[in-house]
């Protein structure tokens, strides 16, 4: 007999729907199964608190083992799936240990993995990836004896990655292959004040950078040569350009795949049976109707804690036959030596940035817009304005943008006056 | 070990040993304790761990962000408002109520 629900991925996704599923009553069995050798645990302070060593694999855990205990989950570590068989009553899936977990319902939070470039000299020691506390400790390790750190991608993980090891004493080099720094994600003002703050601390940043091969010796890497003919020294190399959705089951299950594993509004795959959830996933954006405009991004990936949870609370309800729809601002954050980046909304096709704060003072905030209306921004320092734009993109609530800069008031009052003085929308009665 | 009980808008306690070092927000995180989201993981980037810390129960005071932060939570802040991702437990117990939602 098939019964409960087996979630693959011991992440913050998968800790999310099997504590959702608890929470919205569900007393079947749950197992949560993943291939990593710990409990799950927090990502986003690997490449910032951790490798600082302000913080450690048992500070990290989301939940203790009482817990999972207590809530009837059964945690299972050092077990990686690599087939499923399902129908509509439910299926089995096989581990690479050959045990098997029958389950009736399906969650897939397989999350992702770096992307890995297959630059000549790869192989070599030092050369290095972050997504685990494995490859963390592992890392911080390197970075310690370390003279010459070079990262290769000048994203928000590298970015994080040569703040943390940007100490006295040693060379902090980032390679981008861009023009500028996080391209995929903020604006050029943004990337420029980035560019910037790095090199004030302190850090080397090549942009338009093609790396060309990793030079090595006695199997350890000791430079990155570029296709300029540059070399740049380096005793350990962090390679950050971006991650993969891991897709292998889903495309096993045949499941729609497409830069992730396609699932509607429900966190429901393609199959009507299966749910995903988190990093793994390529869904309908979720921004509230409210604010959304046209010309915005329909379908996408979000690497987010945030989308991890939300989306993992809209799974679990449609594993149980709830109905949930996934609608939320999306929102990310940086943390950067002493600089605090918070992301409201997705910029993308804006055609209207507002400066709020002058970039010299490391506080301030981008706004953009598009057809006139608010869509996102990116605070850097100035908390406030993270939270009150997230609040108006979840209202609908406007800010004029010839209005945005003013830093004599607080954004929200800046947002509640404009409601003020707008014109009288007109009201339909008795419909 | 310090104790933390947890007191719901409804009046609903749970209390959760934690450990010295710990914040408030990791203990109730860990422990499953509703009313504390924590979206950021304690990067002080959410608000969304708002607390209103009980008059017998003494933290060190609130640095500038922390004070900036509170003036986003969902539910409006309090004299006794404090995000608890940054109240680290010591050896004494501790007593905190949580809003009625942090988002």
């Amino acid at each position: 007999m098939r019964t409960g629900t087996l979630i693959i991925g011991a992440c913050q996704a998968g800790v999310q729907l099997a504590c959702s599923l608890r929470e919205l009553g569900d007393t079947d069995p749950i197992v949560l199964v993943g291939e990593e050798p710990h409990a799950p645990y927090q990502r986003p302070p690997l490449s910032k608190a951790f490798l600082k060593g302000e913080a450690t694999a048992d500070s990290l855990t989301f939940r203790t083992h009482e817990f999972y205990t207590e809530h009837n989950i059964e945690l299972v570590t050092r077990e990686r799936i690599v087939s499923i068989q399902r129908d509509a009553d439910g299926g089995e899936a096989t581990a690479e240990s050959g045990r098997r977990f029958e389950f009736a319902r399906l969650a897939l939070t397989t999350g992702a993995v770096p992307r890995q470039i297959p630059f000549e000299g790869s192989e070599l020691e030092g050369v290095s990836y972050l997504r685990s506390i494995t490859d963390a400790a592992l890392f911080e390790r390197r970075v310690h004896t370390a003279q010459n750190v070079v990262v290769v991608g000048g994203g928000f993980i590298g970015l994080e990655v040569a703040a943390g090891t940007c100490v006295v004493g040693k060379t902090v080099t980032v390679l981008e292959a861009a023009p500028r720094l996080v391209g995929r994600a903020v604006s050029e003002a943004t990337s420029a004040f980035y560019l910037a703050a790095h090199r004030r601390r302190g850090t080397r940043v090549v942009l338009n950078a093609q790396v060309s091969r990793f030079l090595g010796q006695h199997d350890r890497v000791t430079g990155v040569e570029l296709a300029s003919g540059d070399v740049i020294p380096a005793d350990v190399v962090l390679i950050g350009v971006g991650v993969i959705a891991r897709t292998e089951l889903a495309d096993q299950l045949g499941l729609a795949v497409d830069n992730g594993v396609v699932v509607d509004a429900s966190a429901l795959c393609s199959d009507g049976l299966t749910v995903a959830a988190g990093d793994c996933t390529n869904l309908p954006n979720p921004t509230p109707k409210s604010s959304a405009t046209p010309g915005g991004i329909e379908r996408l990936r979000l690497e987010s804690v945030q989308n991890a949870v939300e989306q993992a609370k809209v799974a679990a309800a449609t594993l149980l036959g709830l109905p949930a729809e996934y609608s939320t601002v999306p929102w990310f954050w940086s943390d950067q030596a002493d600089l605090k980046l918070q992301i409201a909304g997705l910029s993308g096709g804006h055609d209207q940035i507002v400066l709020r704060g002058d970039p010299e003072t490391e506080k301030f905030s981008v706004l953009y817009y598009r057809a006139g209306q608010l869509i996102a921004a990116d605070c850097v320092n100035r908390p406030l304005d993270f939270i009150a734009v997230r609040a108006m993109l979840h209202s609908g609530q406007q800010l004029p943008a010839d209005r945005a800069a003013d830093l004599s008031l607080p954004l929200k009052k800046l947002a509640a006056s404009a409601v003020e003085t707008a014109p009288a929308v007109p009201v339909l009665i008795g419909k | 070990m310090p104790s933390v009980t947890y007191i719901s808008a409804a009046g609903s306690e749970t209390a959760v040993a934690g450990f010295a070092g710990d914040s408030v927000m990791e203990t109730a995180v860990r422990n499953g304790v509703p009313g504390i989201v924590a979206e950021c993981g304690g990067s002080l980037s959410c608000a969304t761990c708002h607390v209103f810390v009980c008059a017998d129960s003494v933290f060190p005071p609130m640095e500038d962000l922390e004070d900036d932060m509170l003036d986003g939570t969902a539910v409006d802040r309090e004299s006794n408002s404090r995000l608890s991702c940054q109240l680290k437990l010591r050896d004494t117990d501790i007593r905190v109520t949580t809003p009625e939602t942090q988002v």
